[in-house]
């Protein structure tokens, strides 16, 4: 399966384009690493990448098909704040399983432990809450993760763990990985390819 | 060189209300001792949501009510007390904060920079400082009329950074000054950080980013679980034989270039009776399991481990 952007712009305001006829594209089997400078529009391509954003020009394609809105959407984005994208009024096991019934096996691939489950999202720190946020994403329905900075906040051990862990998942799956990262040594490490966002956007 | 800053056994704790009135106490710091001295940056490196943050707050007497303080913090000789924390933060003691939302939505940024002043010549002249640091940063004057949610997240933190330096203090707390910013930006942080150094003043790093504190800092303080578990000095972390506890070796392992080495394992969410560590540690006995180790010095370098002697001769 491919994953393709093609002559992607947007804007947020009329005066400043942020992104001009970007086009990217990844494979199932691949983990491509992007790489740009703070404010670039990184964050904004995922964004649209994985349908957050509709109003931009250009499209957006699964095996050249427009992906539909409606159902569960393939493409799963992971933000780099595992904090901001919880109800912090939800217990972590209805966090958890808000899009599916995550197995046990993947639970324990990725550490998870039960007594987290009971706790609130304030009460776990940033590298606990983003295995979270990744098991949530990996619904089977998923062909492709956006992974914008997810690592950036978590300290270098907790870092290999849960790259470890995502990535054995998507091989094993088939589920292509775009990598958002402004770390060369993190994204040489796993990348089959690595892209610099001031290539691939036409500004 | 003089002391600047001395945190002795420092442990913070939350009381909380869980289910109607019982209240449960929450451990968040145990037992800190660092230093500071002048021309001098400490860094203090543990993963993010380890509560480090509550450190800086401590020094600059913003901590949350519900907050319960032991130990002591001195500066410059003198114990800082929640009167002495309000005349001198702002001014000789300045906070890099961690989070964007430190910003005021509704106030420019060149405006929340420059501060509250007396007068109007006061402030003509600090803006004159506020946009030749800005400048420095690569914000240019666009930038001055904006509001935080127009800037992007690199951004913001500079104007974060910026609005610390325009105090110029003799302490700086930079809580997680990095994050999210490209390779460019962080490069200029570490210089800029380096050149306070330069000039004589102090600097308490609190970080998660290992390369961030092996480029600036003196020393480095391992921070694992509340507890600070190692105190060396930066040319010792460039190899993993060279650091004394068994969590720092992982630490240095597992850095990208280091062979991203796995190890398994979380840090305890609740207290232990025993060695933070213990669950995970590979060189652990009976004793780890139920009596905390004190740290302790060890040629030059702060050590809290009972097992270190044993493990670092073997190798």
């Amino acid at each position: 399966m491919e994953l393709k952007a093609n002559n992607i712009s947007f804007s947020y305001n009329k005066n400043r384009h942020i992104l001009k006829d970007a086009s990217i594209s990844v494979e199932s089997n691949q983990i491509i690493g992007l790489m740009g400078d703070s404010g670039s529009g990184k964050s904004t391509l995922c964004k649209i990448l994985s349908g957050y954003i509709s109003n931009y020009t250009g499209e957006v394609t699964l095996d050249g098909k427009p992906i539909p809105d409606k159902d569960f959407y393939p493409v799963q984005l992971i933000f780099q704040h595992p904090e901001k994208t919880m109800n912090p009024k939800w217990k972590m096991e209805k966090v958890l399983n808000e899009s599916w019934q995550v197995s046990q096996e993947l639970k324990d691939t990725f550490g998870l432990k039960d007594s987290w489950l009971t706790r609130w999202p304030s009460e776990l720190s940033g590298g606990e809450l983003q295995r979270f946020s990744i098991l949530r994403a990996l619904n089977p329905k998923t062909k492709f993760i956006i992974a914008d900075e997810i690592s950036t906040m978590l300290d270098a051990v907790t870092q290999v763990q849960i790259w470890e862990a995502l990535i054995s998942h998507c091989k094993a799956n088939n589920i292509g990985i775009l990598a958002v990262s402004h770390d060369p040594e993190l994204l040489e490490v796993f990348c089959d390819d690595i892209l610099k966002f001031d290539e691939i956007n036409n500004l | 060189m003089k002391e600047l800053l001395e945190v002795n056994n420092l442990s913070i704790s939350f009381t909380q209300y869980v289910q109607g009135l019982n209240r449960h106490d929450s451990k968040v710091i145990s037992d800190l001792t660092i230093d500071v001295k002048e021309s001098e940056i400490v860094a203090i490196l543990g993963s993010s949501g380890s509560g480090k943050s509550l450190l800086a707050h401590s020094i600059l007497g913003i901590l949350p009510y519900n907050a319960n303080v032991t130990g002591e913090i001195k500066y410059k000789g003198q114990v800082l007390n929640q009167d002495l924390k309000e005349k001198l933060r702002g001014k000789e003691i300045c906070l890099i904060p961690q989070s964007v939302n430190f910003l005021d939505p509704l106030m420019k940024v060149s405006e929340q920079a420059i501060g509250e002043c007396k007068n109007e010549k006061e402030h003509d002249e600090k803006k004159v400082i506020q946009r030749e640091i800005f400048a420095r940063y690569g914000l240019d004057e666009s930038v001055d009329d904006l509001y935080p949610f127009e800037l992007s997240g690199g951004m913001a933190r500079k104007v974060l950074l910026s609005t610390a330096l325009i105090g110029n203090p003799d302490l700086l707390i930079a809580d997680e000054p990095t994050p999210g910013l490209d390779v460019k930006s962080v490069e200029e942080t570490i210089e800029d950080i380096k050149n306070l150094k330069e000039h004589g003043k102090g600097v308490l790093l609190i970080t998660h980013e290992i390369d961030v504190a092996l480029k600036t800092a003196d020393r480095i303080a391992i921070f694992y679980s509340g507890y600070v578990i190692e105190i060396n000095n930066v040319e010792n972390f460039k190899n993993a034989d060279n650091v004394l506890h068994p969590y720092t070796k992982a630490l240095i392992n597992s850095l990208p270039r280091n062979g991203f080495k796995l190890t398994e394992g979380v840090q305890p969410l609740d207290e232990v009776p025993g060695c933070p560590y213990y669950e995970n540690c590979a060189i652990g006995t009976d004793r780890c399991g139920k009596e905390k180790p004190n740290l302790e010095e060890h040629e030059g370098a702060m050590i809290r481990c009972f097992n270190f002697r044993e493990a670092n001769d073997g190798a």
